[in-house]
């Protein structure tokens, strides 16, 4: 299978289970969305670093655009890739990320490590909701639950 | 120094994630157990994604700016990308529901109102 494939199937499993097999359901969460984009930046940072500086150089017959230039960096943008990187490193990076995040919830469901839980931060942030234990500011919260 | 250019991208996520578990409490590394078994099948199952794509010719690393250490076909840097990246993205998610208390899916029944964790006991006596 070509990369291109690979990626899709990828992807694919990792619906499949946290939709179906570990029922995380991570995936109608907001709180899977906002971390996802945080890291979707980083991901679009390190791997244009790693891709278009060749550290990692791709092959045309596996993925939708060209091969890597042997002389000089991938575009930036189009023929198949973003920020360098062949867009099939994005469902990729999506797979590694949910798999790894249905896993954890998994567990944590199981009681394995469920608790300490996170926070409260040590700084306050905008928009951070108020912690409840903190006896400020009672029920009302702002940004609410999922 | 160059050599080691793809570890120095993998030491830019571990360090540039790691402030969210001290300053936002995270609390991933805290929970290591949890965090190891997470981590094991996405390691093996990306690495043996990482050991058929470099067999097929899909992907190859410039061995000027790798280590040159393998584990079979499989570059040490790799690996680590694979430990690192899960990681760091536990830690993103584990400080957003930190800072937000928006539910992840792994609170104990009648311990959350509206998003709110009322109660950080496990349920158990």
């Amino acid at each position: 299978m070509t990369y291109t494939q690979l990626a899709f199937v990828g992807v694919g499993i990792a619906v499949v289970l946290d939709l179906a097999v570990f029922r995380t359901k991570l995936l109608g969460r907001r709180v899977f969305w906002v971390s996802y984009a945080i890291v979707l930046f980083f991901q679009l940072v390190t791997n244009g670093v790693l891709t278009g500086l060749r550290i990692v150089r791709y092959d045309d017959a596996a993925i939708a655009g060209s091969s890597t230039p042997v002389d000089a960096a991938p575009p930036f943008l189009g023929d198949g890739r973003i920020a360098f990187a062949p867009f099939e490193d994005l469902l990729f990076g999506f797979a590694l990320v949910v798999l790894t995040q249905v896993l954890w919830v998994w567990l944590g469901r199981r009681s394995v490590d469920r608790l300490p839980y996170a926070g409260p931060p040590r700084i306050s942030l905008p928009g951070a909701a108020a912690d409840p234990r903190s006896g400020l500011s009672g029920g009302l919260v702002a940004g609410g639950g999922d | 120094m160059s050599h080691l250019a793809y570890l120095g991208v993998l030491a830019f996520v571990l360090l540039g994630s790691a402030w969210l578990e001290v300053v936002l409490r995270a609390r991933v590394y805290a929970r290591p157990r949890r965090m190891l078994l997470s981590l094991a099948p996405v390691v093996l199952v990306f690495c043996l994604w990482d050991l058929y794509a470099i067999a097929a010719g899909h992907w190859s690393f410039d061995s000027e700016r790798t280590t040159g250490i393998t584990l079979a076909t499989v570059p040490l840097e790799e690996i680590l990308f694979f430990v690192v990246v899960p990681i760091a993205s536990l830690l993103t998610l584990e400080a957003v529901r930190s800072v937000t208390r928006w539910q992840v899916g792994d609170e104990p029944a009648g311990t959350c109102v509206d998003g709110v964790r009322l109660d950080d006991s496990d349920g158990a006596p």
